[in-house]
């Protein structure tokens, strides 16, 4: 119990305790770690509740459901929140060389923890409208992270961020308050449970799509995505590598929560759209991405048509396709941040991203090369690394249920992203230095800083460690998506009936 | 009432998303404020109007009058404009750097960080 209102207590505190930097100011980064480390402490005890009592919930100021708000932990958002404390703790050690004076100045370490407050309360809450002010609490801190440095190129990307985002709080808001109108409540088992009751494709239609748009934005599927090439290679690279791990996966968590328990009974009014879409956000995402040549955008371009493989995963809806699309989801949060890390690392070094000025990385730094290799080949999907399971997960589902041509889709994408982390791979590590490269490599200091290494290979090594061993993951995502899939178990224990 | 507010709305929407689509930078700012008074407007009629029954129980039975008004999308949407405040400030203030620095008010200059190499 206390595990859960701590997952949200202590970045809050955190967060607080940075915001007084006059009088503590070198201790600034090392509060936001030992912060980091404390959540993932209480992530841990949570995710051990969740595996013991399978739900553990919380009736906030002991108003019962569906009156009050009500946080809910089952294994789904257990797992959510453990690997966001993961990637805290990566983000808040990466900082402490990354970050300088003048962003620290800027509040940086309050807002990090700000926005990891919010993300895991999006995670754990159990009512609707408690989700729309969990969103607004992680997007106020992303809007003001994304311009902190105040770029030209921020301030561009930062007005696109802000502006559909703030569009889909708007139509968040509105499919919420329709919801409300036609059944009364906003606590989502007890929502589950009404529309359980109903099969009247009218009450719920307006509301499920007003929320799929809305969620759609916030995960960046086909139509809805082009915020973020737009903006999230400008920012810092720790604020773009944990935007890139956390922030579109909470609305794909948002999705997933929807079409599982909310709208459970209503799926297969959904499920032709979220089909096409899962598609198309794979497709685009990729050809954006074999477009561009500069490191971030190719990353940012990836996430894109990463989650059009979680998506996929939710709109063919089995258990076992569930079950891959939490697998894909926690593989792709950490090797998606690394790979912003790693970015980072490079950018360090050669003072740029931009792969036409890269080159000769192979030979003058072998271990940068191999701590590439690991996550990017891993989300190429070549086995036996991670990222081979999660897509070998999603395809094998997509086969079961016949889908043949979102596999299709799904194949090809995979050779796509393939040949993108080998231009990568081949433009920055095998290709010869340019010329100019090797003023600018002078220019900076040949050492990397020991706590920015140190996150990468952390996330380098859990990664090979899913490869090599992805039972006990597989055996996760399975239970906690035969936890989605018995919506009644939820509801049941939500509303104690 | 109810319909007064509900044709209020639906025009608050039409103004908001046509000010969206242009490309000045202050009729940006006022789409936006139009479209969240917008949705404000609906999450407050979707409890329904009424005037004359507050949700007060009686203090003999305990029970509230029946057809009393909502209070909850009250409460909601009190939540909704104050994050909807400060989302408005943020935006403003964001948008006028962005101005400063960019020195055009014309979003279709926006374009450089989508540009291809």
């Amino acid at each position: 119990m206390i595990w859960l209102v701590l997952s949200l207590l202590l970045p809050f505190i955190t967060a607080v305790a940075c915001l007084r930097k006059e009088r503590c100011g070198p201790w600034v980064p090392r509060l936001s770690l030992i912060g980091a480390v404390l959540q993932l402490g209480s992530a841990g005890m949570l995710m051990n509740h969740a595996l013991e009592h399978e739900y553990v919930i919380i009736h906030v100021g002991a108003w019962a459901a569906p009156f009050g708000i009500t946080l809910v932990a089952d294994l789904f958002s257990a797992m959510m929140v453990l690997i966001t404390a993961v990637i805290a703790v990566a983000v808040a050690l990466y900082s402490m060389g990354d970050i300088d004076q003048r962003h620290t100045q800027k509040h940086y370490y309050s807002l990090i923890h700000l926005l990891l407050m919010g993300v895991n309360g999006s995670f754990l809450t159990g009512d609707l409208f408690n989700l729309y002010v969990w969103f607004e609490v992680m997007l106020l801190s992303s809007f003001v992270l994304i311009t902190l440095s105040g770029t030209k190129d921020q301030l561009e990307g930062g007005v696109k961020y802000l502006l559909i985002n703030i569009l889909s709080s708007i139509l968040f808001l509105c499919g919420v308050g329709l919801l409300y109108g036609k059944l009364g409540t906003l606590n989502m088992a007890d929502v589950a449970n009404m529309l359980s009751n109903h099969d009247d494709a009218l009450l719920v239609n307006s509301s499920a799509m007003l929320l799929l748009v809305a969620f759609g934005i916030k995960s960046a599927l086909f139509p809805f995505f082009f915020w973020l090439p737009a903006s999230y290679h400008t920012p810092r690279v720790s604020i773009s590598a944990i935007f890139a791990g956390l922030l579109t996966k909470v609305g794909v968590y948002a999705l997933i929560r929807s079409y599982t328990l909310l709208f459970h009974s209503q799926f297969d009014v959904v499920q032709d759209v979220l089909l096409f879409l899962a598609g198309m956000t794979m497709l685009t995402g990729v050809f954006g991405a074999a477009s561009h040549f500069d490191i971030k955008k190719i990353l940012s371009f990836h996430i894109v048509s990463q989650i059009g493989y979680i998506a996929m995963g939710l709109a063919i809806g089995t258990p076992i396709a569930i079950a891959a699309a939490i697998f894909y989801t926690i593989h792709h949060i950490l090797v998606k941040t690394n790979l912003f890390l790693i970015a980072g690392l490079i950018e360090r070094r050669c003072g740029t991203t931009d792969l036409k000025k890269l080159g000769g990385l192979a030979k003058a730094s072998p271990a940068l090369a191999l701590l590439f290799f690991i996550p990017a080949f891993s989300l190429g999907g070549i086995p036996p690394l991670s990222g081979f399971w999660a897509k070998f997960g999603v395809v094998k589902a997509g086969l079961d249920a016949q889908h043949y041509w979102l596999v299709g889709c799904a194949l090809f994408v995979g050779v796509l992203t393939l040949y993108s982390m080998t231009k990568i791979w081949a433009e920055a590590f095998w290709k010869k230095a340019p010329a100019a490269g090797k003023e600018q490599k002078a220019a900076s200091s040949d050492s990397l800083p020991k706590v920015m290494v140190i996150p990468c290979v952390g996330l380098a090594l859990i990664t090979v460690w899913l490869s090599l061993n992805p039972e006990p993951l597989l055996e996760l995502s399975t239970k906690a998506s035969e936890q989605l899939g018995n919506p009644q178990g939820y509801i049941k224990e939500v509303l104690g009936k | 009432m109810s319909l007064l507010i509900t044709i209020m709305a639906g025009i608050l929407f039409a103004a908001g998303v046509y000010c969206l689509l242009r490309r000045n930078m202050t009729k940006l700012i006022i789409g936006i404020i139009l479209l969240s008074q917008a949705a404000n407007l609906l999450v407050f009629t979707m409890g329904g109007i009424r005037a004359h029954q507050p949700v007060f129980a009686d203090s003999e039975t305990g029970t509230v009058a029946a057809g009393h008004a909502d209070p909850v999308p009250q409460a909601l949407v009190l939540t909704a404009i104050v994050i909807g405040f400060g989302l408005m400030v943020f935006t403003i203030t964001l948008l006028m750097r962005a101005h400063a620095v960019l020195k055009s008010d014309d979003v279709n200059e926006f374009n450089h960080t989508d540009a291809l190499p």
